[in-house]
């Protein structure tokens, strides 16, 4: 029986490394074998939005504390690039070495941000986080001077031919958004991952075994924060220019949640998956003035997650890994109970499902 | 024998309702003590004003001579008073050896931002947590999510898990209610070899049979205030006890017994 197990683990070890190599393999070749910018474009913004759903999905997924201001880091990581490399004159491709002082920006504006929302829970965190981004948005339309108002401002420009100028903007992506990835992960095995889940599940009763619940939640709010204001000044770069509207837009927060939701709240790879379905169908509906362009797009996210909320509640990943396991135990309970003091209730009590959702009390 | 937990005229009052009303209790060091009384008398106050959870209004709460009154729950649980709750609360979606991780880290001593994110960090407790998990019986269970255990079940895992901090005094709030009869014979002995270890318990219980098989000493609680004290035998036969919380049933067991 546990010779069994053992060599099914393996085998499951094994497909999940295979898979994970195919999957780099794939993400490296994707602008060598697809080189029409039109396409690599949408890699490029397929990576961006995987960076930053799984930067979301390190703090709001772990922690249960479902943060609508992510746009907030997205926007002033943006705005960060432009107004040093304006101050400072700088231009080419010196500009990217601007990108860790970009993440510095993001961290120190979390800080304050994450002392004043992180006292209250639930849905008034997430009005609050509404709040900040409302504040945010107007302040890059009003300080002009320091951010060009509401005609925003313009990266410098790169010199790059045109055929090739997406492929180092898609590798410099997938960095960010591999690197993610890998903090995710981390974070998920490690101790400070551990209790944000605690947290998730029943903040004071955490904070009673000795949980410092405010600074890791804190803490997983910066590093939340400082990867999402990098990925906002390479996509400010990429697109040459940022706008409060486009900087801070509202859309922004709910895509990256709908992600994480269609993908699997709470999973690495659900937030990989909902990225990579929403993204480029977004961009594809977009160029499709035939279908209405931008406002079907609209229509259709919306109805997505309808579709989400109705039938995968749990998202792709949990509610699959869950037919699969069904399907490999055919009926029979996938744990045996090793003890015989179960009251018969052990049965009845069903499977995760039955787990409430929500975090904090 | 030494007092290691004592209470010292509790008053807590929610709005217009006195919960506890100079509640003074009194727990010596490697005794299993039992806390009665009817339902509303303040014995769930009274852990949550022991364990930091509430403040009381007036009174003070002394582990051995350290007064601990309005310490934050934390705090009382890294000195060494650990509970667990009338309604388990145990932490669904992690696996069950996650819960008991989550509980073990609490007597570590700071080590730095890094340490935080090494998964050894957790590692040598977790031979620890195993053991204590196989102690009570659901070792089998390790890898499962919390959520999917019965209710008897989750019961074990809080005192597992309480456990695994390696507290002086244990507080168990109903730790035999809504538990089938073996599992109820599964705790008793638990605790009574836990006890025989030098574990110190005071438990809330509804159960009679279980609180006076298990208790040396029994504090009844009417109204927010002590109404007797004292060892099984005698609290059986306290005729105020009787009036106010045991019923007749006891009574008649209480004169059934052979002199």
């Amino acid at each position: 029986m546990s010779e069994q197990l053992n060599e099914s683990s393996r085998l499951d070890q094994a497909l999940k490394g295979g898979g994970l190599l195919a999957l780099i393999v794939i993400a490296i070749a994707f602008p060598q074998v697809f080189t029409n910018p039109a396409v690599t474009n949408y890699g490029v913004f397929a990576m961006i939005y995987v960076a930053v759903v799984s930067a979301w999905n390190i703090f709001s997924g772990n922690s249960g504390y479902i943060s609508l201001g992510q746009a907030v880091f997205y926007g002033s990581g943006a705005y960060a690039m432009g107004i040093a490399a304006r101050d400072w004159h700088m231009t080419g491709t010196t500009v990217f070495a601007l990108l860790p002082l970009c993440g510095a920006v993001g961290a120190a504006i979390a800080v304050p941000l994450g002392l004043v929302a992180l006292r209250v829970r639930r849905h008034t965190f997430i009005v609050i986080t509404i709040a900040f981004f409302f504040i945010f948005q107007l302040m890059a339309f009003n300080l002009q001077s320091f951010t060009g108002g509401s005609s925003g401002l313009a990266s410098p420009f790169l010199t790059w031919p045109a055929a090739t100028y997406n492929t180092p903007f898609y590798y410099i992506a997938l960095a960010y958004a591999a690197g993610t990835i890998a903090i995710a992960w981390l974070i998920r095995r490690s101790r400070f991952g551990l209790q944000l889940r605690a947290i998730r599940d029943d903040e004071d009763r955490a904070r009673g075994l000795g949980v410092k619940a405010m600074r890791v939640k804190l803490s997983a709010f910066v590093i939340s924060g400082a990867i999402t204001a990098m990925v906002g000044a390479v996509w400010f770069f990429y697109i040459n220019q940022v706008e409060p509207q486009t900087g801070f837009d509202p859309l922004f927060d709910l895509t990256i949640v709908l992600m994480a939701f269609l993908g699997g709240y709470g999973s690495i790879g659900g937030a990989v998956l909902g990225a990579l379905i929403i993204e480029p169908l977004t961009l594809w509906l977009n160029s499709q003035p035939q279908l209405g362009g931008g406002s079907l797009n609209e229509i259709l996210l919306g109805a997505v997650f309808l579709i989400v909320v109705l039938f995968v509640p749990r998202g792709i990943i949990p509610t699959g890994s869950e037919w699969i396991t069904k399907l490999r135990t055919r009926g029979r309970p996938a744990v045996i109970p090793a003890t015989t003091m179960g009251t018969p209730a052990a049965a009845e009590s069903g499977t995760a499902t039955s787990v409430t959702s929500g975090g904090a009390r | 024998m030494t007092v290691l937990l004592r209470t010292d005229g509790i008053k807590k009052a929610y709005g217009g309702v006195q919960a506890l009303n100079g509640a003074t209790i009194s727990v010596e060091e490697g005794t299993v003590a039992g806390l009665i009384g009817p339902n509303g008398s303040g014995k769930t106050t009274l852990f949550n004003v022991i364990t930091g959870y509430e403040r009381p209004d007036e009174g003070q709460v002394y582990f051995g001579d350290k007064p601990i009154t309005n310490h934050a729950p934390d705090k009382v649980f890294a000195a060494g008073i650990g509970r667990t709750f009338q309604l388990t609360r145990i932490f669904p979606r992690l696996t069950v050896i996650e819960n008991m991780l989550i509980a073990a880290q609490a007597k570590d001593r700071p080590r730095g931002v890094l340490s935080w994110f090494g998964k050894d960090a957790w590692t040598h407790h977790r031979k620890h947590a195993m053991d204590l998990l196989e102690f009570v019986g659901i070792e089998g269970h390790a890898n499962v999510l919390s959520g999917s255990l019965s209710y008897g079940q989750r019961k074990l895992l809080e005192m597992a898990y309480v456990l695994v901090a390696d507290p002086q005094v244990i507080l168990l709030d109903e730790p035999a209610g809504g538990v089938n009869p073996t599992l109820i014979n599964h705790i008793s002995d638990r605790i009574r070899q836990l006890n025989s270890q030098g574990k110190t318990f005071l438990i809330v219980e509804h159960n009679m049979e279980f609180v006076m098989g298990l208790c040396g000493n029994i504090t009844v609680l009417e109204s927010g205030a002590v109404a007797a004290s004292g060892p099984p035998d005698i609290i059986r036969t306290d005729k105020r006890v009787l009036d106010a919380y045991l019923g007749a049933d006891l009574e008649e067991d209480a004169n059934d017994q052979p002199e």
